[in-house]
């Protein structure tokens, strides 16, 4: 009685549009509040665990070379340290995403500044840092490379395309704009650094740790420690943040189970601050070659997009900063080009919407720049240049909703009021208004997940899916109490435990859609078991009570034990077959100061569609963090990098700027009613990064309209745009 | 060494290394993990907790300067089951996503209250002696060393600012 469904025709039948709970979509308050509000949710490095010992990580301090000798002896007795460990399977770098195995392991060969090497346990977190801080390493330093300027890239053949000719296109255009701009690195700089408690149970490896995907973290742990998975056992029901950066297993998780296997002991194992910014997934910086141009009226004809980013050498992610390239914007002829330098810098990895929120940021400003030659307006602009289908690949889009959130945006900001560049100012402060869209495409990913309706009426939800802050307890709450016509406070969502069916993990914006088909679907059948027991084709649900005929029966009673069911759900054929992409548009209004060059945000406006809404709150949230992460990128986010040995200079949050409270007005988030029936069986799309693919671009493009000065070189510091302000 | 910490009122004996913070006194020692560590350098707001009546990150104080101080965690200001109004209206009003920055964001809100109402002025204020209006700009400027990468922030002033007129209007 358990269902599957494999996505091979669209969801016409939107079953959730004639349930009777009408809770669905509400911006119910999150169940997990409360608990997280008062300080009584777990996170990873609070289990209370008698005997805990404590490791604390070994940075390398050199770029590149082997560890040659480590004096374990010089701290090993001291001062309550237990043991040094430095074992060959401690990792290099952490999983990538989805990597479902071990990475790179072999910490004594070290391939940037600030690897881990090994790691020092104590009975004290104090010992085992003062214990980490005197190990004595000696190393044969290697030859090293750290500028991704001074290497001759890689070009992987199947990352470039082209179509039609774009050097033509360019030379015959009315219009046209050749322009570069570049990002600098970005660090997730999630609030809860990587933290792991490693228990073991004779061969039982338990590990409560802070990870977003645990279905593949699982098996990267056990191939890491050497054991089979079935042995493995991770729990991760609180993770402070993710962001990218928790997607795969981390230097922690496998030195914390191979230090307590070694000692026989708990231990707990957490990244400082500084070794998150060293040692976990930064986003490459990048460098994104524009060539746009158009005809007499507007309508785009080249469409380049060119990018150099950086990786470590043998790594085979590389940021996707073209992703969205090939169906943003009409135009027959087009370029892609990826190029990879490979330099002896931290692992470059996923940091929120890897590939659209650099890649559309600058598209959106090279954009703003040819509308302007092309006079005409920015909204209109991009109006005009909505692909019918996808221009690369010929197949229809599933769903397109640029030009409502664009006029629907445009309409609820108030964009009417923007006038030419720097002709509005206040005091010492130059008034601008900048516009940008917003596209992220869309991924259904397979996903299980557990129903089962007890026989007190209760409902219970579960999967090894993670609650990032996503929102996943709200939305599985509201999914589950919805099909089932149970009210929401009789619904219990358990997560995070690789015990249970295994989720898509929170990462790629795919977990609402794919783990809230899971629960749908075994709602679905719990339903279906209903309706037998009622002797009725079809029941109406709600309140706890099932109704069919002229019968209102009790769903606490209706059966003996407790009734079970999984749900199973996988991408098809409507992935293939449709170009899917979530899209909205933001809106922002910036002061330029004219005396010092600084900016500061006034105004945000996001509009977005990403098929059916589940949580109209938490799904606002994640645009509010998106667009914050927007504002972050466009004037203060940027990892530093020394040209000496290519470590991270600024690898704190004294000198990693984040957005604060007062850089960020009161945003104000719009979601518009959609269904989009080839995304997934409930009708939803992704959301979770939609608000930072574009944001930055807004922000930019508002501080060209302010003051006249066009800044590409993220982000907009007032050095760069006070050297061009016009006097 | 020994320390004697008064927390929520009660009394707890800490015996501990010289170099335990009174962050990680609380959590690793005393299994008060409601405060966070999120820099350990007072760079985030995470930890923050209130003493003798005052904010602090808890992460750039030794436990052993505490003895016999009043200090107040997120654990003393309310429960899930029993929250304070500041901890109710992050809820309705979703001041949070992960949660991590939260404790911190909850501890320093509800003191900031009290600076302004001993009329504290702040950065952005106009009057340095006068009344003080507790504007927006006010909320977010005095919240601006409590870091949250999720960005709650609009509705972390949504929160703040729905709780001060509850009280003012008690």
């Amino acid at each position: 009685m358990n269902k599957h469904l494999k996505m091979d025709r669209p969801a016409t039948e939107r079953f959730l549009d004639e349930t009777a709970q009408n809770v669905l979509g509400t911006p119910m308050d999150r169940p997990d509040g409360p608990a997280k509000a008062a300080g009584q949710a777990t996170y990873a490095h609070e289990w209370q665990i008698e005997g805990l010992c404590h490791g604390v990580l070994v940075r390398a301090t050199i770029p590149a070379g082997r560890v040659a000798r480590i004096d374990a002896d010089a701290v090993t007795g001291r001062d309550g340290v237990l043991r040094v460990i430095s074992d060959p399977r401690m990792l290099r770098v952490p999983a990538q995403g989805g990597a479902n195995e071990a990475p790179d392991q072999g910490p004594d060969e070290v391939a940037y500044l600030g690897q881990p090497i090994a790691l020092v346990v104590a009975e004290t977190f104090e010992a085992a840092r003062d214990g980490a801080l005197a190990l004595p390493v000696e190393y044969d330093p290697a030859d090293f490379t750290v500028d991704p300027d001074a290497v001759e890239p890689e070009v992987p053949k199947k990352k470039q395309a082209s179509q039609g000719d774009l050097e033509a296109a360019m030379r015959e255009a009315a219009h046209s704009v050749d322009v570069t701009y570049t990002t600098p690195g970005h660090n997730s700089a999630a609030m809860e650094p990587h933290a792991a408690i490693a228990v073991w149970n004779g061969d039982d490896l338990l590990l409560r740790g802070s990870y977003q995907m645990l279905k593949y973290n699982r098996n990267e742990l056990a191939d890491a420690v050497g054991i089979d998975p079935a042995h493995v056992r991770i729990l991760s029901p609180y993770v402070g943040g993710g962001f990218g950066s928790k997607l795969g297993i981390t230097h922690e998780a496998v030195a914390a189970a191979l230090a307590s296997k070694e000692l026989g002991r708990p231990v707990s194992v957490t990244l400082s601050r500084q070794q998150v910014f060293e040692t976990t997934m930064r986003r490459s910086e990048t460098r994104q070659r524009f060539r746009l141009a158009c005809d007499a009226e507007g309508r785009m004809t080249a469409v380049g997009h060119e990018v150099l980013v950086s990786q470590l050498p043998g790594q085979q992610f590389s940021e996707p900063v073209t992703q969205a390239t090939p169906f943003a914007y009409a135009g027959p002829n087009r370029v892609i080009g990826h190029r990879i330098a490979r330099v002896n810098r931290t692992c470059a990895g996923s940091v929120r919407a890897p590939g659209e929120a650099v890649g559309i940021t600058a598209m959106e400003n090279a954009m703003d720049e040819l509308a302007e030659a092309a006079g005409i307006d920015p909204v209109q602009f991009r109006i005009l240049n909505i692909p019918e289908k996808d221009p690369t690949s010929g197949k229809p889009f599933s769903s397109h909703t640029l030009e409502r959130a664009l006029r629907e945006g445009a309409e609820r900001f108030g964009w009417s009021e923007r006038r030419a560049p720097g002709q509005r100012r206040e005091g010492d402060w130059l008034i601008g208004m900048g516009m940008a869209s917003a596209i992220r495409v869309n991924i259904l990913a397979e996903a299980k997940a557990r129903v089962t309706l007890e026989p007190d009426g209760r409902v219970l939800v579960e999967t090894d899916m993670t609650d990032i802050g996503t929102g996943t307890y709200s939305i599985l709450t509201q999914v589950a109490s919805e099909t089932l016509g149970v009210s929401t406070d009789r619904v219990r969502v358990r997560l995070g435990d690789t015990d249970l069916p295994p989720g898509p993990g929170s990462g790629g914006s795919w977990g609402a859609a794919s783990s809230g088909s899971a629960v749908y679907l075994a709602a679905r059948a719990v339903r279906d078991r209903i309706a037998e027991a009622m002797g009725a084709d079809e029941v109406t649900l709600k309140d706890g009570h099932a109704i069919a005929g002229n019968r209102r029966v009790d769903l606490a009673g209706l059966f003996d034990g407790p009734v079970t069911a999984e749900g199973h759900v996988e991408p098809g054929k409507t992935m293939k077959e449709t170009r899917q992409s979530s899209f909205g548009a933001y809106f922002c209004e910036v002061a330029v100061n004219a005396v010092t060059g600084e900016t500061r945000v006034r105004r945000m406006h996001g509009t977005f569609a990403a098929g059916r809404i589940l949580n109209a709150k938490t799904a606002s949230s994640q645009c509010l963090g998106g667009m914050t992460f927007g504002i972050g990128m466009a004037l203060t986010e940027e990892l530093l990098h020394d040209p000496r040995d290519g470590h991270i200079v600024n690898r704190d949050l004294a000198e990693y700027h984040l957005p604060v409270n007062a850089d960020v007005p009161q945003i104000d988030v719009v979601l518009l009613e959609e269904r989009d029936d080839y995304a997934s069986p409930i009708q939803a799309k992704g959301i979770g990064e939609l608000g930072i693919c574009g944001a930055a671009g807004a922000v930019t493009n508002a501080i060209y309209n302010a003051c006249g000065v066009r800044v590409r070189d993220y982000p907009a510091t007032l050095d760069k745009v006070l050297a061009v302000l016009p006097d | 060494m020994r320390t004697e910490l008064t927390i929520n009122g009660a009394t707890h004996a800490l015996e501990a290394d010289a170099r335990t913070t009174l962050l990680d006194a609380l959590r690793d020692h005393l299994g008060l993990t409601g405060s966070k560590k999120g820099c350990d350098h007072g760079q985030c707001g995470a930890c923050t907790v209130i003493v003798n009546g005052r904010r602090i990150n808890a992460c750039l104080t030794l436990a052993c300067m505490h003895d016999g101080d009043e200090i107040v965690t997120i654990e003393g200001l309310g429960t899930a089951e029993a929250p304070s109004e500041m901890q109710r209206a992050f809820v309705a009003h979703d001041g949070y996503q992960c949660g991590y920055c939260t404790p911190g964001q909850i501890c320093s809100a509800t003191a900031m209250l009290d600076e302004v109402a001993q009329g504290w002025p702040s950065h952005v204020s106009d009057d340095l002696t006068g009344e003080m209006d507790l504007s927006d700009a006010e909320i977010s400027e005095r919240m601006s060393g409590n870091l949250c990468r999720c960005a709650a922030y609009p509705n972390i002033v949504d929160a703040i600012r729905a709780t001060a007129r509850k009280e003012a209007a008690e």
